[in-house]
């Protein structure tokens, strides 16, 4: 098989790996905060987090890229201290790939949460449990389901972005070029056959992690 | 000894009133919050429990301060040592029911969960999850559990509200056991006078958060009495009226 497209399929699955579990510490003490805390700019925080949702991926992809320049902020602090630069790097669509697919890590963890009755939580409190304790022992084996359909979601969501991976990452091989870029890519250059190849492997990554999802969650309801 | 003197603003279904309790319990009584639904029973156990903070005034047991709106001292659930039966027994449903009481101990002590095991006719239960259970084996459980805590006030939340009536006084001994083997304050919500005047040493009357002096179980069985005969007479009197026209 081309070397070429091994490289890209893996590095699809690096950066999609990387950011689901970045996001998945990132984004359990958000939805906790999210599902339990009241605070100032609350709805405000809660609009930023899912705006990705409804945001065409160019938007954020350009203003990310704006971030990235050395010639603004950020991005020259991060070149001038650290000797680090954004645009056009696997760093920079790490990034932002995990910017940009927070709501499919933190919606289900937040519904799950928030489906759990408060007397668990409350029972364990009088029992004199922490909210560490608590949260670790009673909350987390409590919604199983909606932790593995937030990572599912997450990993499945990040393999299929082009948008903002394009405006940031551009498509250089090796570093930027996932496969959704280079099935583009490939199209441009009329070699439909390997363009083929790339899409039958995203298909059937999304519809097995689907399937895994829904008969996950279709399973635990008969069971309860 | 508990003090309790506060004052919390609540929503009721006759409007804003304010729960105004000021009170005290002696050690090993056995008291009953009576009321009808939405008079502020269970807001009251909630706030004992540390889980709803009062507006004003001061709870204290023993030498123990839990809390105090003056000092703005307020003990959070986990350091006050309540043992809380929650209304939907809140059995945590990943867990055994051995695993239940043995979360709730605060040193590891397998005796300890074997004895209450058999004291609650729990010991052929102990392997079972929680939704295998009957309702009021779920209900032994939940008093299991609470103990297992060494708790020094337990706290009922219409504990048997949800069960049937052959289940309720079966269960009503459970609930004297415990108060037994725990030795210390219990606290039962109920609007059950059967109920109450089984299980009570004292009784409270909780009317849209307003709190009456300490009845005895007697007392509260005679005005119930006295409040259905006037009811019954009304209905007689009305019946007649309709047969006389």
């Amino acid at each position: 098989m081309n070397p070429d497209f091994i490289a890209t399929i893996l590095l699809t699955g690096k950066l999609a790996g990387l950011t689901t579990v970045i996001l998945f510490f990132l984004g359990f003490p958000l939805a906790y905060l999210l599902a339990f805390m009241r605070f100032r700019f609350k709805a405000f925080v809660e609009a930023l987090i899912n705006m990705p949702l409804v945001l065409p991926p160019t938007v954020l992809g350009f203003y990310l890229l704006v971030a990235y320049s050395p010639q603004h902020l950020p991005g020259s602090i991060l070149e001038e201290w650290f000797g680090l630069r954004l645009a056009f790097t696997f760093e920079g669509i790490l990034i932002s790939s995990v910017l940009f697919s927070l709501p499919f890590m933190i919606q289900p963890l937040q519904n799950g949460l928030k489906a759990i009755p408060s007397s668990y939580k409350e029972a364990a409190y009088t029992l004199g449990k922490s909210r560490f304790e608590t949260f670790l022992k009673v909350l987390v084996p409590n919604m199983k389901p909606s932790i593995i359909t937030a990572i599912a979601m997450t990993f499945a969501h990040c393999i299929g972005e082009f948008g903002v991976i394009i405006m940031v990452g551009g498509n250089m091989p090796g570093e930027t070029r996932v496969a959704s870029i280079a099935i583009y890519d490939e199209v441009q250059a009329l070699n439909y056959e390997v363009a083929n190849q790339y899409s039958m492997v995203l298909f059937i990554l999304s519809v097995g992690l689907l399937t895994l999802i829904y008969s996950i969650n279709g399973s635990t309801k008969k069971g309860q | 000894m508990l003090q309790i003197d506060i004052q919390f603003p609540m929503l009721t279904a006759s409007g804003k009133r304010t729960l105004e309790v000021c009170t005290e319990i002696g050690e090993h009584e056995l008291l009953c919050l009576f009321g009808k639904s939405g008079a502020g029973k269970t807001t009251l156990l909630r706030i004992l429990a540390g889980l709803i903070t009062p507006e004003k005034g001061k709870i204290v047991y023993k030498d123990t301060v839990w809390f105090d709106s003056d000092k703005r001292k307020n003990l959070r659930p986990q350091d006050r040592n309540v043992g809380y039966v929650f209304q939907d027994y809140a059995l945590f449903p990943h867990m055994r029911v051995e695993e239940n009481i043995r979360f709730a101990q605060k040193t590891s002590d397998e005796n300890a969960i074997d004895q209450l095991l058999a004291y609650f006719d729990l010991t052929n239960l102990r392997r079972q999850l929680p939704h295998q259970l009957s309702g009021g084996q779920k209900q032994r459980v939940a008093l299991a559990r609470a103990l297992a805590a060494k708790p020094a006030i337990l706290l009922l939340d219409e504990p048997l509200s949800a069960l049937d009536n052959e289940m309720r006084l079966a269960l009503q001994d459970e609930i004297k056991k415990a108060h037994h083997l725990l030795n210390a304050i219990t606290l039962l919500v109920s609007h059950d006078v059967g109920e109450v005047c089984n299980l009570a040493n004292s009784v409270i009357n909780i009317r849209d958060g307003q709190t009456s002096k300490k009845y005895t179980p007697l007392e509260i069985f005679r005005d119930e009495m006295l409040v259905r005969k006037d009811r019954l007479q009304q209905e007689i009197s009305f019946l007649s009226e309709v047969l006389v026209v």
